[in-house]
């Protein structure tokens, strides 16, 4: 075959597979628009479900989603921001514990979700739970059991790899010489930290942390049984609570409810404020990293 | 600090307030490099607690076997489910089951089941065999990896290689956003969507099944194996493919005898990690592959993954139940192949890379 | 000659094992322009940055012998390295002001020292403007960002911040290489006037920098201390061929 003719083929191969992702995004989001748009009103997203899930609207999972990832973010970001000034100010580069340390967030970040879920079950539910009940309420069961703390707490560690990478990559791209300036001028390390690091690495923070309320709101597998409840008529009013959440709502309705086909409205309209809602938050969040990373250069 | 010093214009007579031959301690200093020390361990201490919990309560299968320790489980009568009360009559009669099994051990022992071909955990007899469980899961991968890995990496050389810098400002960014897709998202719209438009093509039985979710799996992992591959094209140094173009080559031969080989480690660090990606993969292997557990070699019967198992069981066992100890081995194998993967990718692939571009410093 | 404002004895430096200082000897006076000179990567600018422990950031750097400021070792392992910094100012070749007010900027040293007082922050940020020379360009823009500056006031700015933290000595890595000749004039003239007060060492590339600003020149090659004289005498009449080759620009 003539080079030309291979050239073309090639590159065509290559570029057609471009576009097929793009193709496939662009239906995802076409479909999930296009289902859900009509179902979609003021009275959906304020509205308890009703008559055993068949009609109403998503309120609760609306409310329980922000509340869990709001207790996730709170846990995950300042530990996440804390490591990554570990590992970028504190941590020399041949550390033999920096190293573990970033093997353990790399781990964190491919460890499938639904391990965090087992780890949540075990760990908080059935061990810290546990004992609390044992110690603070005389073995009567309150914290044993899922509820939205337990659910965000698994999540903050699920999402904790994001903040830290988000995180280091801002702070990194602080130039040498602007902590030279300070430490020269008689400044301590901490002082160099939090007056001329941190500041500068606002717009890495805040990226950090939003990709990890995007993630955190979207996962559905660490929550399935920490914490996520199929129905509640209450929101929660503590922290020893259950709570409702988007994405474990579109997966029971398509999957357990007792009428799959007749709620489809229901579950194209949540789909869609789910993944309005992820969508958003990581549109942010690109442009955000986007800027940083064009800055360093 | 004396103000009179920092006034005093006349530096000579001044006292100097400054010195600097005694160490001083500060204590907002050395308290911050405390807690920041502490809280860096945080995340090793994380993986370290993921590994004894989750082994932990897998342990107890093997226990069993020597009948001493069968007293020792604690048989607690809770749901640990989310989905609240309507499954409590199935509790009990599990619970029965459990403590017969425990009472009689002459019975077959639970452990004994895991490598049978029937997973059939609530029964009178249940049986805990993990082959269809594992070749549903190896099923779906593999699907997911021939679906995923090509476009991928056709999608980065397309955009590494000949795409102009403004197409390439776009792409990028648009195919990143699919990795901000929810699982469940993708799940749903492969049990709402896909799963018909492939019945309607492909005329298969069952709607869903591990085609399916095999593609469905393929897309989550698409921007995985896609950014990592494009990092590792792009990393190659440009003096190699400027020779290569300036010997005439064309951009697909330098694509070919240039990039690939020398991105060659990065590319199967990508892949790797997206295999991972799939491997765990939840939501979507419970909303699309069907969930039967059965033993087939036909892509387009219903599969049950690992993952999916434990998803879908774990909210209706009893806890300390034989069952609940099995989907946490489940898990354990999960947790150990996810990280045996990453150390692999980590170390292995790392220093190939960095042997190939840095050893010739 | 003033007296003696900084001894150094045998000091030799390593990244690695890489020796990038030998057995450096040297004595500076007090209130005097001291020049280091030599060709890039000799040394000049590591040496410098001995003279505050700025090496100290630096992974794989080992040092050995010792520097005596007011004839404490630096290097001794009670040295409060914070304190020493604030004591020997430093002012980089890369103009380097915070994003953040000419203001805020000046005030910064004061400010980490513990000094909130506004009054006594705006006499310090005036004062140090005025002896930076530059009070009279930015006394109307204290409140802009210090980056919307040009190359030249922002190196004055960056020499202002140091001088708010009344350093005894300030050490300069070529100050004005990036500048323009107006920008540079103009720094010269500054550190002229600055060694009324303060004892500055300068590194610099350019001889004929060297030449207009210092009382005293060292020439350094390949990690050693060639020669160190009076500047005159250096630029005149030195006493080894490898100054002299290097002076007249045989090699470099």
């Amino acid at each position: 075959m003539n080079r030309n003719v291979k050239d073309t083929i090639f590159e065509g191969l290559t570029g057609i597979s471009v576009l097929l992702i793009i193709f496939i995004i662009v239906s995802i989001l076409a479909i999930t628009i296009v289902g859900g748009w009509p179902n979609l009103n003021w009275t959906f997203l304020s509205e308890f479900p009703k008559d055993g899930m068949t009609k109403g609207g998503i309120f609760p999972a609306i409310v329980g989603t922000a509340v869990m990832t709001i207790i996730m973010a709170i846990a995950a970001v300042p530990f996440g921001v804390i490591t990554a000034i570990y590992l970028a100010e504190y941590a020399s580069e041949k550390s033999v514990i920096a190293k573990i340390i970033r093997f353990a967030v790399k781990t964190l970040a491919v460890v499938p979700s639904i391990i965090f879920g087992l780890f949540g079950l075990g760990f908080f539910i059935g061990f810290i739970g546990k004992n609390m009940d044992g110690l603070l309420n005389g073995g009567e069961l309150r914290w044993g059991q899922p509820n939205i703390l337990w659910a965000s707490l698994t999540m903050a560690l699920l999402t904790l790899p994001v903040v830290i990478v988000s995180v280091e990559e801002a702070i990194r791209t602080i130039p040498r010489e602007m902590r030279e300036a300070s430490l020269a001028l008689g400044a301590t390390k901490w002082q160099t930290i939090r007056k001329v690091v941190l500041p500068g690495s606002v717009s890495g923070i805040l990226t950090g942390t939003i990709l990890a309320v995007s993630r955190g709101a979207g996962e559905v597998a660490p929550i399935l049984f920490t914490g996520a409840a199929y129905f509640l008529s209450n929101l929660p009013h503590s922290l020893s609570d259950q709570f409702m959440s988007l994405g474990y709502h579109i997966y029971i309705m398509s999957t357990q409810s007792s009428n799959v086909d007749a709620t489809q409205p229901i579950q194209f309209a949540t789909t869609l404020v789910l993944l309005l809602l992820t969508f958003s938050l990581n549109a942010v969040a690109v442009t955000l990293r986007y800027r940083i990373r064009k800055k360093a250069k | 600090m004396d103000f009179s010093r920092i006034n005093n214009k006349n530096k000579n007579t001044g006292k100097d307030i400054v010195t600097f031959n005694k160490k001083k301690f500060r204590f907002s200093d050395w308290f911050a490099e405390k807690v920041i020390k502490a809280v860096a361990f945080l995340s090793i201490a994380v993986v370290i607690l993921i590994f004894i919990f989750v082994f932990r309560e897998a342990f107890p299968i093997f226990k069993m076997d020597k009948k001493t320790s069968a007293s020792t489980v604690t048989l607690v009568q809770e749901s640990y489910g989310g989905s609240g009360t309507e499954n409590s009559t199935v509790k009990k009669a599990d619970n029965q089951v459990n403590n017969s099994n425990i009472i009689n051990a002459t019975d077959e022992k639970p452990s004994a089941t895991l490598l049978s071909n029937t997973w059939m955990p609530v029964s009178d007899k249940p049986r805990f065999g993990l082959w269809p469980l594992f070749l549903g899961t190896l099923k779906v991968t593999l699907i997911a990896l021939l679906f995923a890995a090509p476009i991928s990496i056709m999608a980065a050389i397309y955009t590494a290689m000949f795409a102009k810098p403004r197409v390439r400002e776009i792409i990028k960014p648009v195919i990143e956003l699919l990795a901000g897709f929810p699982s469940v998202v993708i799940g749903f719209f492969a049990l709402m969507v896909m799963a018909t438009v492939f019945q309607n093509i492909f005329g298969y039985a069952s709607r869903l099944n591990a085609f399916v979710g095999g593609i469905a799996m393929g897309l989550a992992a698409i921007p995985i194996i896609y950014t990592l591959t494009e990092d590792a094209l792009t990393a190659v140094p440009k003096t190699f493919i400027e020779a290569s173009l300036g010997l005439g080559a064309s951009r697909r031969q330098t694509a070919f005898y240039v990039v690939l080989p020398a991105a060659v480690p990065g590319i199967f660090a990508a892949v790797v990690l997206g295999l991972g990606r799939i491997f765990g993969e939840t939501m979507i292997a419970l909303m699309a592959t069907g969930n039967a557990a059965m033993i087939s070699m036909n892509p387009f019967d219903s599969v049950r993954t690992l993952s999916a198992t434990i998803g879908a069981e774990m909210a209706e066992v009893v806890f300390g139940d034989t069952h609940y100890n099995v989907l946490f081995l489940i898990g354990s194998l999960l947790f150990i192949f996810t990280f045996a993967l990453n150390a692999v990718a980590e170390f292995y692939f790392k220093n190939l890379v960095i042997r190939r571009y840095q050893s010739k410093k | 000659m003033n007296n003696i404002k900084v001894k150094v004895k045998d000091l030799s430096l390593r990244y690695g094992t890489n020796l990038a200082l030998k057995n450096i000897t040297m004595d500076i006076p007090e209130k005097m322009v001291t020049a280091f000179i030599g060709p890039s990567g000799c040394g000049k600018s590591t040496f410098l940055r001995t003279l505050n422990r700025m090496n100290d950031l630096i992974d794989n750097v080992t040092i050995e012998g010792e520097v005596y400021i007011d004839n404490i070792n630096i290097y001794d392992k009670n040295i409060d390295v914070v304190n020493l910094r604030k004591k020997v100012g430093m002012i980089f070749q890369k103009s380097n002001p915070f994003a953040k007010s000419v203001y805020e900027n000046i005030a910064f040293g004061p400010r980490i020292n513990g000094i909130s007082q506004k009054s006594v922050l705006d006499e310090i940020v005036e004062r140090s403007l005025k002896q930076a020379a530059i009070w009279d360009e930015v006394k109307d823009r204290l409140f802009n960002s210090a980056l919307s500056l040009s190359g030249g006031q922002q190196q004055r700015i960056c020499i202002a911040r140091s001088l708010a933290v009344n350093p005894d000595i300030i050490l300069m890595d070529e100050p004005a290489s990036a500048l323009d000749p107006i920008s540079t004039a103009k720094i010269e003239e500054l550190i002229h006037e600055l060694k009324q007060d303060y004892t500055i060492i300068i590194v610099t590339h350019n001889m004929q920098q060297a030449a207009r600003t210092s009382d005293l020149t060292a020439l350094f090659y390949m990690g050693d201390l060639v020669e160190m004289n009076k500047t005159e005498i250096i630029f005149s009449n030195p006493a080894k061929k490898q100054t002299e080759d290097y002076i007249s620009g045989r090699f470099g």
